[in-house]
Order: structure tokens, then C-alpha cells, then sequence
């Protein structure tokens, strides 16, 4: 069982390895694809193990919990490992055409890898001090990074991102030391017990807060988002792609994993103060988007808007709300992840990302434009794609609960996404280019490496769309294993008596 | 002992915070520095204070000990933020030295206006 | 500014430093001391050399860039993590040789995967400060 679990996460520390050994030949772009293609392999043994299982557990170095490490996972952090995978290696292909020469001497690869390991491990571990270990390991690799190529602009955003991370670090070490000095124990299966039977439960919530505040900061929600719109549209496209697809999913995974194993003693507080910080995520990343010029900038809001859902689902806490949940984060890294790959391209054929600078691709690469159709109508909420299905079951679950004004915000949000979405259209791909140029996909280079990704993951938004069953199945019970931690629990510990 | 330590934290807590606010690049990454000794204090008092005693039980024999695993994760704790100080002193070092600036968060045209009105 | 007291006094720390980092990091595993002690110590020394010589000599007496030493050290450390999959462990479970003993009495000369972990974590720390030290040095 334990070699099933880490190796999704030894596999790219050593692609890392070897990848960072050969940064000045060719041969390291190829380490860092072979790598991820194996990192897939595992993370799919991952992923049929625990269908067959449900939950499963390792012990590194064969400490016996909750004394030593735990690795964990159930349903969420397989398929959370899994899409970390496929964006990782949909991403590697795409460097293969955008990563210059600078960057990759710079140890683009080696770092983009131990940022997956980082993501892994966060999603793998069953220890709240782990936890802050992965996500300094995702910093400090993300901070990398995003600052390679170093323009005074990335520097600027980096800086921003990396102080803001940090001061949600010190409140989340805060929370652990809290924890800790209370219940004398970090594993999250030994914590679910014991924190329910701690007689100062005003101090639990207060832990609860700091690690809202703290994983809050992470996912970028309102109002602790503005990292994000500031360093997003800065670094190289393949980068700004999987951190738009991955980071702040870790903020919000994690967000969901506390809240329903640790902080589910006092949901009367705690999860109204969510719903209201989904609704105004929703809108505030929206509205934000509206006033952009620039295409990245216009996605980097839109990733906030979007977390919003994500929160709304977790605050609501009813098994509909969770599965959408659920349901929301996997079509959303696939869907994002694409969109600024397809921002890349586009940046590679008009030559700018900002929108009153550039046009003309539906006439001179139309497959293109198809391409970014898909991710974008997804994005919106157009039937028959993966977003229409997500928004439908959290908007329902909302008006299970009859929070009417939460499922009006929800509706009218996402018909602000679509004006976005055909603000873009209209000026990049339907207008013509200001400078006349006539941009063709075809006079690309290494076009093959740009497109196949951006096709793939639209491939996988067409297929969750129109057969959405599987997936909402797979979502439902994974939601269950979410509000009844009970297996979770005796599988890490044993049983309890 | 609580009294030191508790203070120690506030102390370095509201020092950190203070410097945080600066609009330079340096002081914020001192302010980073003294919040996470704080942090590093609380997470080591978390395990309860116990003064000269060792962290392991000698022989099974004596009955108080101090608790190691504070002790473990505060040297994590100080690892890591180490590496991320090092790694952003670095970083901010040479955008400084670029920019010949380490004022933050505003437009580059008002970076030099601000930057000559404070050295007159 | 080149100092003469300097370069000499430099010479003669940068030895005995690198003696006493290997000192801590064999000593570690009972003892107070370990990999990142070691690493840190060992890279104490040569940025004395970089402050007395510069870093260009003190990056030819390194020989290696700072950097790939770091990222051997990280394949050093997974490795012996690794290493447990033969033995059927779990990752990174300890294991021990004996050099010499008799009938698994256990009183040869241990040797460890865990000793590797050490070393690479030594590298790992003398690879990374380094490297960010020397680019501070150069920027400057």
C-alpha cells in the first residue's frame, strides 16, 4: 500500500533530479516528459487501488500512526492526484513549444516537477505538519518559478505572491501549534476524534478561523485574493497554466478536507462565514474580470470567481452541495489550465496579450477558435459541457436548501463569465488584427507540442460533459466519504473501540 | 518563564506586523523574518514548558521529560523559513539592484517622483 | 579588497571547517549534529574562501556548481528512501548493514540508508546555500 502512495510523489522528485542534472542539453525537456508519463502511470495504479479499497493508508518509514508520517487517500485525493498528473503532463507537452532555451538552463523542468510533487503531497498526506511541508515545498517552487526569466514585472508579482503566502503560512503554523498545545497530536484522523472532545471548543474555533484565514489566502477567496491577479499574468504561459490549474485548487482541497473532518463541530459559525465568502468570491472575481484588457488578467479574476463555487459548495455542507463541489474543482483545473495554454498560442500568433492589441485568429486558424470555444463555454455554464453540470448541481443544492439570493448570485455570475468569455472572442479571435497581421497556425513552430495539450484537455471537458454519469457517481461517493469520515478514520487508526 | 515567553511572542509578533506595512521591499522581508521567530517560539512552547529536562526518557526511568516533537517541528519550521528568507533576500536583492529601488506596489514612472521627494 | 591575514587565516579555517562538517555529519545519528549541520558548516567554509578569494576561485575549489551538489544530494536522500523496496518496507524504513559481524549479532561496522539520507541532505544544504550566497556575492 505505501509504495502505491509515494511513488506519485518519488517519481517527480526524481525526474527532478535528473532533469536539473541535464538543463544544458536537450535531453532534459525529455526527462522532465518521460517523468510526468510515469508520474501518470502511478498516479493511475493510485487511482484503481483506491476504487478498490475505497481508503488507503501507508506509514513512512513503518512508524505506526498517528505517530509517524502518514500518507492517505481516499476517493478526493486520488482523483486530485490524478488530474494533477494529466495537467502536468498536458503542460510538459506544452513546454515543449513555449519554454525557451534561458529558461530551461534556469531549471525550468526540475522546478515545474517539484512543484507537482508539492501539489501530490499536499493532496496525499494525512498529517497537518506535512501539509505545511508540501505547501512550502509548492511555494518555494512556485516562487521559482514564477520569477525564472526574472523581468521586473514578474519580480514585482512574485514578491507579492510569495509575501502574502507566507503570512498565510504563519497563521496556519500558528493553527498547528494551537492544535497541537490542545490535543497533543497532528495526525487529521487522530484529530477528528479528539478535537471533538476538547471542553474549550470557543478555542477550537478559533483554530478554525486561522485556518480558513490561512488555506483562504491560498485559494485566493475574498478577501485575501489579491496575490493572484497580480502575479498570474506574469510568468511563461505553460507556468501561469498550471499554477491557474492547480495552486489555489490545493487551497481549497485542503479547505475541504478541514472542514469536514476537524471544524465540523460548530457549522452553525463557521460555514455561514464560507457562504458568504463564496458569494462575494463569485462577484468580486467577476466583476474585477469585466474591467480587464488583458486576456490572462481576465482569467487570473475569473480563477477567483469560479473558487467561489467551490466554497458555496463546501459551505452549504449538504451531500448535493459537496458532490458539486467536487464535481466543480475537477472540471475547473482541466478547463482553466486549457484556457491559458490556449492564451499562450495565442500570445505566440498575434503577438501580445492584450486585447485592443491583437485579432484576426477565427479567420486565419480556426481550429483554434474551436478550441477555445469549448474550455470557454465550459467556463461559462453552456449545456452539454462539464461547467453547465457543475453550476446545475451546486445551484440546485443551493435551492434544496432554499437560499434563494445564493442561487441568483450564483445564476447571474455565471452570465457574467459568458460576457467575459464574448468580450475575448469578440476581440481576439472575431476582429480583425489592428495591424493587418494574418496570424496562421500553421506557420507555428513546434505547433504540434501547443496543440495536441489544448486539444486533449478539450477532449476531456467534451467527454465529462456529455457523459456526465460516471463522473457524477464517482463525485457522490466521494462526497459521502467526505460528510462520513468514519472509514477514513479506521483505516488510518485501526479500529476504534 | 510564561510570562518571557508569551512576551517574547507579542513582542516579535507586533514587530514583524509593524514592518510588514513598509512600502520597501527590505523592511518586509525582515517583518516576514521576525514573524515566523514568533511563530517558531509559539510552536516550541505548544509541547509545554519544561525547563532542563531532556527530550527523551533515560531508560524509561524519569518521570518528566520535555516533549520532542515540538522540538522536531520547530527545526522544520526554522529550515524551511530559512530557505524562503534566503531565497526571497535574493530575489529582492537583485530587483533592487536592477530597479535601483526596493519601493513596492506602485507604477515605475512614480517610483522615481517618490523616490527622489524622500532622499530631499 | 584583497586582505593577505585574510586569504591565509581563510586557508587554514576552510580546512579545519570542512574536517568538522564531516565530524557532525557522522556523528549525527546518536549525537547532536546530522546532515544539515554539516551541510551549513561545510558551507560556512567556503564562503570564507568566496569573502577572502572571491567566488571565482571558490567556485573552482567547489568544482562542481552549487546547484547540480544540491540536486545529487536530493537523488542521494530519495534513494535511500527508496532503497526500502527491496527489502518489501514501507518508504524510507531504515536500513542496516553490518560490516563484519558475526551471525547478525549487530556489532560490525553499521552502515545505513540512513547515512545516505544524511549525506544527502548535506549536500542538499551545502549545495543550496552556496549557490545563493554565491549569487548574492556576484550581484554585489
Amino acid at each position: 500500500m505505501s509504495w502505491v502512495l509515494s511513488l506519485p510523489l518519488i517519481i517527480p522528485f526524481a525526474t527532478a533530479v535528473f532533469a536539473f542534472l541535464l538543463r544544458n542539453s536537450p535531453l532534459g525537456r525529455w526527462t522532465s516528459l518521460v517523468g510526468s508519463s510515469v508520474g501518470l502511470v502511478a498516479s493511475i495504479a493510485l487511482m484503481s487501488t483506491v476504487l478498490h479499497h475505497q481508503v488507503i493508508t501507508g506509514q513512512m518509514g513503518n512508524w505506526p500512526a498517528p505517530f509517524g508520517i502518514t500518507l492517505v487517500a481516499d476517493l478526493l485525493s486520488a482523483v486530485m492526484v490524478l488530474i494533477t498528473a494529466i495537467t502536468g503532463i498536458a503542460v510538459a507537452i506544452y513546454a515543449l513549444g513555449d519554454i525557451d532555451e534561458t529558461r530551461e538552463r534556469l531549471g525550468y523542468h526540475a522546478l515545474f516537477q517539484v512543484l507537482i510533487a508539492g501539489v501530490t503531497g499536499a493532496f496525499l498526506t494525512g498529517d497537518l505538519f506535512n501539509l505545511y511541508v508540501w505547501f512550502e515545498v509548492m511555494l518555494i517552487a512556485s516562487f521559482g518559478l514564477l520569477v525564472l526569466g526574472g523581468s521586473r514585472e514578474q519580480i514585482d508579482g512574485g514578491v507579492k505572491y510569495v509575501t502574502l503566502n507566507l503570512i498565510s503560512t504563519i497563521m496556519f503554523l500558528t493553527g498547528i501549534g494551537l492544535i497541537y498545545g490542545l490535543t497533543g497530536t497532528l495526525n487529521l484522523a487522530d484529530l477528528s476524534g479528539k478535537l471533538d472532545a476538547v471542553e474549550n471548543q470557543g478555542l477550537v474555533t478559533v483554530i478554525a478561523m486561522l485556518f480558513m484565514v490561512a488555506f483562504g489566502v491560498k485559494a485566493a477567496v475574498f478577501p485575501l485574493f489579491f496575490w493572484l491577479p497580480a502575479s498570474y499574468h506574469t510568468p511563461s504561459f505553460a507556468v501561469s497554466a498550471v499554477f491557474a490549474g492547480l495552486l489555489t485548487k490545493v487551497g481549497v482541497y485542503a479547505l475541504i478536507r478541514t472542514f469536514t473532518l476537524l471544524f465540523d463541530g460548530d457549522v452553525g459559525l463557521t460555514h455561514t462565514i464560507l457562504l458568504w465568502v463564496a458569494g462575494f468570491t463569485m462577484v468580486t472575481g467577476v466583476l474585477g474580470a469585466a474591467v480587464q484588457n488583458d486576456f490572462r488578467k481576465i482569467l487570473s479574476f475569473h480563477i477567483v470567481s469560479q473558487i467561489g463555487y467551490m466554497i458555496m459548495g463546501l459551505a452549504l455542507l449538504t451531500p448535493l452541495a459537496l458532490l458539486g463541489a467536487v464535481f466543480y474543482l475537477l472540471h475547473h483545473i482541466i478547463v482553466k489550465a486549457n484556457l491559458f495554454l490556449i492564451a499562450g498560442v495565442a500570445k505566440q500568433l498575434t503577438g501580445s496579450t492584450e486585447l485592443a492589441k491583437i485579432g484576426g485568429l477565427y479567420r486565419s486558424s480556426p481550429l483554434l477558435a474551436a478550441l477555445f470555444l469549448i474550455p470557454a463555454f465550459s467556463l461559462a455554464g453552456f449545456p452539454p459541457l462539464s461547467g453547465f453540470w457543475a453550476k446545475y448541481i451546486l445551484v440546485k443544492a443551493s435551492l434544496d436548501e432554499e437560499l434563494w439570493f445564493l442561487a441568483f448570485v450564483a445564476l447571474a455570475v455565471g452570465l457574467m463569465t459568458i460576457f467575459s468569455m464574448t468580450k475575448i472572442w469578440a476581440e481576439v479571435f472575431w476582429k480583425a488584427h489592428p495591424d493587418g497581421r494574418q496570424p496562421a497556425l500553421s506557420g507555428l513552430v513546434g505547433r504540434t507540442s501547443l496543440i495536441v495539450p489544448i486539444a486533449g484537455l478539450a477532449l476531456m471537458t467534451m467527454v465529462v460533459g456529455l457523459m456526465p454519469e460516471p463522473f457524477v457517481t464517482f463525485a457522490e461517493q466521494s462526497a459521502a466519504q467526505l460528510l462520513d469520515p468514519t472509514p477514513y478514520i479506521t483505516t488510518v487508526l485501526g479500529p476504534q473501540p | 518563564m510564561e510570562l518571557i515567553v508569551a512576551s517574547t511572542v507579542g513582542v516579535l509578533t507586533a514587530g514583524g506586523v509593524y514592518l510588514l506595512l513598509r512600502l520597501r521591499t527590505f523592511p518586509v522581508i525582515l517583518g516576514l523574518a521576525l514573524l515566523s521567530y514568533a511563530v517558531n517560539v509559539f510552536l516550541f512552547a505548544s509541547g509545554r514548558l519544561a525547563i532542563d529536562q531532556s527530550p527523551i526518557l533515560a531508560k524509561y526511568g524519569e518521570a518528566t521529560y520535555t516533549d520532542p516533537l515540538p522540538q522536531a517541528l520547530v527545526l522544520t519550521a526554522i529550515v524551511i523559513s530559512f530557505g524562503m528568507t534566503a531565497v526571497l533576500v535574493m530575489i529582492g536583492l537583485g530587483a533592487y539592484l536592477e530597479a535601483e529601488s526596493d519601493r513596492v506596489d506602485i507604477e515605475p514612472e512614480m517610483r522615481d517622483a517618490t523616490d527622489k521627494g524622500e532622499s530631499a | 579588497m584583497k586582505s593577505i591575514i585574510l586569504i591565509v587565516g581563510a586557508r587554514l579555517q576552510v580546512a579545519l571547517l570542512l574536517i568538522f562538517s564531516l565530524y557532525m555529519l557522522l556523528r549525527g545519528h546518536n549525537d547532536p549534529g546530522g546532515g544539515f549541520i554539516g551541510g551549513l558548516i561545510a558551507a560556512i567554509g567556503f564562503t570564507i574562501y568566496a569573502i577572502a578569494c572571491g567566488t571565482v576561485s571558490a567556485r573552482e575549489a567547489l568544482r562542481f556548481e552549487p546547484a547540480s551538489i544540491a540536486a545529487v544530494g536530493l537523488g542521494c536522500s530519495l534513494l535511500a528512501g527508496a532503497m526500502a523496496i527491496i527489502w518489501g518496507d514501507a518508504p524510507f524504513t531504515g536500513q542496516w548493514l553490518f560490516i563484519g559481524a558475526e551471525d547478525g549479532d549487530k556489532k560490525g561496522l553499521p552502515i545505513s540508508s540512513i547515512l545516505l539520507f544524511d549525506l544527502g541532505v548535506y549536500l542538499v544544504v551545502l549545495g543550496a546555500v552556496l549557490s545563493i550566497v554565491f549569487a548574492l556575492e556576484e550581484n554585489i
